[in-house]
C-alpha cells in the first residue's frame, strides 16, 4: 500500500510568479499543461515525475493580445482556440494547429508544450519558423526572449534551462497568403512524415519557410527564402520557379530514415510540397493564375 | 492528496498516490466508474473521451490533480438520449467498446452544430477509433440523432436504419435529464 500524496508533490499556482517560485524552489517538479506529450511518457513509465506542476490554471499563459505588428500568444492556449480565434491573422499556424491529432488531442495540447518537447516532427514549429516569432522564457531570474530559430538546439532538445517556463510565443501577423503542408499517412491523428510552412510578405517582398521532420530540429530554409522573384511583374512567375524553390527546400533538409519514411522520400516530398506551396502562395497574392 | 472535483453532476473526492496519474485510473479504478474505456492510454483511441469542463479530452492524458474543482462528464452524464437510441437503431455498436468514447464526441458535435455534414462529422470523430463498424453506420447515427434532437422524428430518408424500440434500463433511466 502506498503512502497518500503529499500535497506538495502536485503543485496548483495560480499566478505565474508564483509558479516560477515553486519551479525554482522543486526542481524535481515538471511542468504539465495539457499533458498531450508529457501523460503518454507518465502512463508508459518512460517517466515518473516525483512531483508535478500545473500549468493549466495561470491564466497568464491562456490569454493572446494584439500587439500591433504581431500577436502574442501565451504559451498554455489550446490548438482549439489558436484555430477558431487566429486563423485570420495567423493563417500559416492555425492551418498547422488544424491538422494536430484530434478534437481531444487539440482541445488540450499547447503550444509551450510542443515548443518544448521539442520534436522535430512538432507541427507548431515550421509556421513559427517561416514568420522569424519570438519565444519568450522566464524563470525567478526574469524573463529573455528567444527568436524561434535559436531555440532547437537538438532533437527533443532546446535552450530552455531548468527552472524556466515558456509564457508567450510573439508571431508577426501575416503580411501576404502563408501555407501549411504536412505529409503522414491519414488526415488525422499522424505525426508528420515532413512539413512545411511558406508564408509570404507581399510588402516587404520576402518569403519565410520552416521545415519539420526533417532534420535532428526544426529547420529553415535561408537560400530557398533568397529566390528570385518576379515582384514587378508577377505574371512572370512560372513552375520553373516552383521547382527551383522545391529544390532548394530540399536541399535545406537534413532528413533520416527511419519508421515513418526515408531521408529520400522526404526530400522528394518536400521539393513537391514547396513547388505546390509557392504556387499557393504566389498566386493568392498576385490573384493570378499560375501555369498550373 | 486528495482531489475534490464533479462527475457526471455530483461531486466525486479521490485519494491519488502519485502525481502522474490519471483522470482515466481514477475514474475506473478509484471511482468505480466504468463507463469510461481504456484502449491504449496514449491518446490515440478515444475510447476514454470525456467533457472537462465541456471539451472532449481523453482522460487517459489529464492528470487527476488538475481536475481539482473541475467538472468531468463521462458517458452516464453527457450523452443526451436521442443520440443513445440513434446508435442503437442505426447499428453504430458492434462490440462497443469505442461507443462511451464516440458518443461523448458525438453529443460534443451536436450541441456546437444541429445539423453537421459528413465532413464535420469526419473531422469532429477523426480521434475516435472503431475497429468493427467501418464508420458509416456511425456517421448514419449521428445525421439520425441530429433530426431527433431538432424534430423528434427520424427521417425518412435515411436507408440504413431500422427503428428498433429500445428498452431503457434502470441505469439509463437515471441519466435520462442529463442535457
Ligand atoms: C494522439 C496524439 C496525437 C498528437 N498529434 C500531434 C500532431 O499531429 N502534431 C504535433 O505537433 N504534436 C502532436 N502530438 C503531441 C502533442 O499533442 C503536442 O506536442 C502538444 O503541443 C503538447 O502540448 P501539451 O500542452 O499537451 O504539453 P504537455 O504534455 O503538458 O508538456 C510537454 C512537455 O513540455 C513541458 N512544458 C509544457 N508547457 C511548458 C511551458 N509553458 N514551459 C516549459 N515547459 C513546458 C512539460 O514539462 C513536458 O515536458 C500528439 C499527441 C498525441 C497524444
Ligand atoms: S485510452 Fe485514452 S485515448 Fe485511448
Ligand atoms: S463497435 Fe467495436 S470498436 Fe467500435
Amino acid at each position: 500500500m502506498t503512502a497518500p500524496l503529499r500535497a506538495a508533490l502536485f503543485h496548483r499556482p495560480a499566478e505565474l510568479d508564483e509558479a516560477l517560485r515553486l519551479l525554482a524552489a522543486h526542481p524535481e517538479a515538471v511542468p504539465v499543461a495539457g499533458g498531450t506529450d508529457l501523460m503518454v511518457a507518465v502512463n508508459y513509465r518512460h517517466t515518473r515525475p516525483a512531483a508535478m506542476l500545473d500549468l493549466t490554471r495561470l491564466a497568464e499563459l491562456r490569454e493572446w493580445s494584439d500587439e500591433g505588428d504581431a500577436i502574442r500568444i501565451g504559451s498554455g492556449v489550446p490548438y482549439t482556440r489558436i484555430i477558431a480565434e487566429l486563423a485570420t491573422v495567423l493563417p500559416g499556424l492555425a492551418a498547422a494547429a488544424r491538422t494536430v491529432g484530434s478534437p481531444q488531442i487539440r482541445n488540450r495540447g499547447t503550444l509551450g508544450g510542443n515548443l518544448a518537447t521539442a520534436s522535430p516532427a512538432g507541427d507548431g514549429h515550421p509556421p513559427l519558423l517561416a514568420t522569424g516569432a519570438d519565444i519568450e522564457i522566464a524563470s525567478t531570474a526574469g524573463t529573455r526572449t528567444v527568436p524561434v530559430t535559436a531555440f532547437f538546439t537538438g532533437p527533443k532538445r532546446s535552450v530552455l534551462a531548468p527552472g524556466e517556463l515558456i509564457t508567450a510565443v510573439t508571431v508577426p501577423k501575416a503580411a501576404g497568403p502563408q501555407q501549411f503542408l504536412k505529409v503522414g499517412t491519414r488526415n488525422a491523428m499522424v505525426i508528420a512524415v515532413c512539413s512545411l510552412a511558406v508564408a509570404l510578405d507581399r510588402d516587404a517582398r520576402r518569403l519565410g519557410t520552416g521545415i519539420g521532420s526533417a532534420g535532428p530540429t526544426p529547420l529553415t530554409a535561408p537560400d530557398a527564402d533568397l529566390i528570385e522573384l518576379p515582384w514587378n511583374r508577377p505574371d512572370l512567375f512560372n513552375d520553373a520557379l516552383a521547382a527551383e524553390f522545391g529544390r532548394r527546400v530540399a536541399a535545406a533538409a537534413r532528413p533520416i530514415d527511419d519508421v515513418r519514411g526515408t531521408a529520400a522520400y522526404r526530400r522528394h516530398a518536400l521539393a513537391v510540397c514547396a513547388a505546390r506551396a509557392l504556387r499557393r502562395v504566389w498566386t493568392a497574392a498576385h490573384g493570378t493564375e499560375s501555369t498550373r | 492528496m486528495r482531489v475534490e472535483m464533479r462527475v457526471d453532476g455530483e461531486p466525486a473526492a479521490a485519494e491519488i498516490d502519485r502525481p502522474g496519474e490519471s483522470l482515466l485510473t481514477t475514474l475506473r479504478d478509484r471511482l468505480g466508474r466504468y463507463g469510461t474505456k481504456n484502449a491504449c492510454e496514449q491518446g490515440e483511441c478515444g475510447s476514454c473521451t470525456v467533457l472537462l469542463d465541456g471539451d472532449p479530452v481523453c482522460a487517459c492524458l489529464v492528470a487527476t490533480a488538475q481536475c481539482e474543482g473541475r467538472e468531468v462528464k463521462t458517458v452516464v452524464g453527457a450523452v443526451p438520449r436521442p443520440v443513445r437510441d440513434a446508435f442503437i437503431a442505426c447499428g453504430a455498436v458492434q462490440c462497443g467498446f469505442c461507443t462511451p468514447g464516440l458518443l461523448v464526441s458525438v453529443a460534443d458535435l451536436l450541441a456546437r452544430d444541429g445539423d453537421p455534414n459528413d465532413v464535420q462529422i469526419r473531422e469532429a470523430l477523426a480521434g475516435n477509433l472503431c475497429r468493427c463498424t467501418g464508420y458509416e453506420k456511425i456517421i448514419d447515427a449521428v445525421h439520425a440523432a441530429a433530426e431527433l434532437m431538432s424534430d423528434g422524428t427520424p427521417a425518412p430518408t435515411r436507408a440504413h436504419w431500422i427503428t428498433t424500440p429500445v428498452v431503457p434500463s434502470a441505469a439509463n433511466d437515471a441519466t435520462e435529464a442529463a442535457p
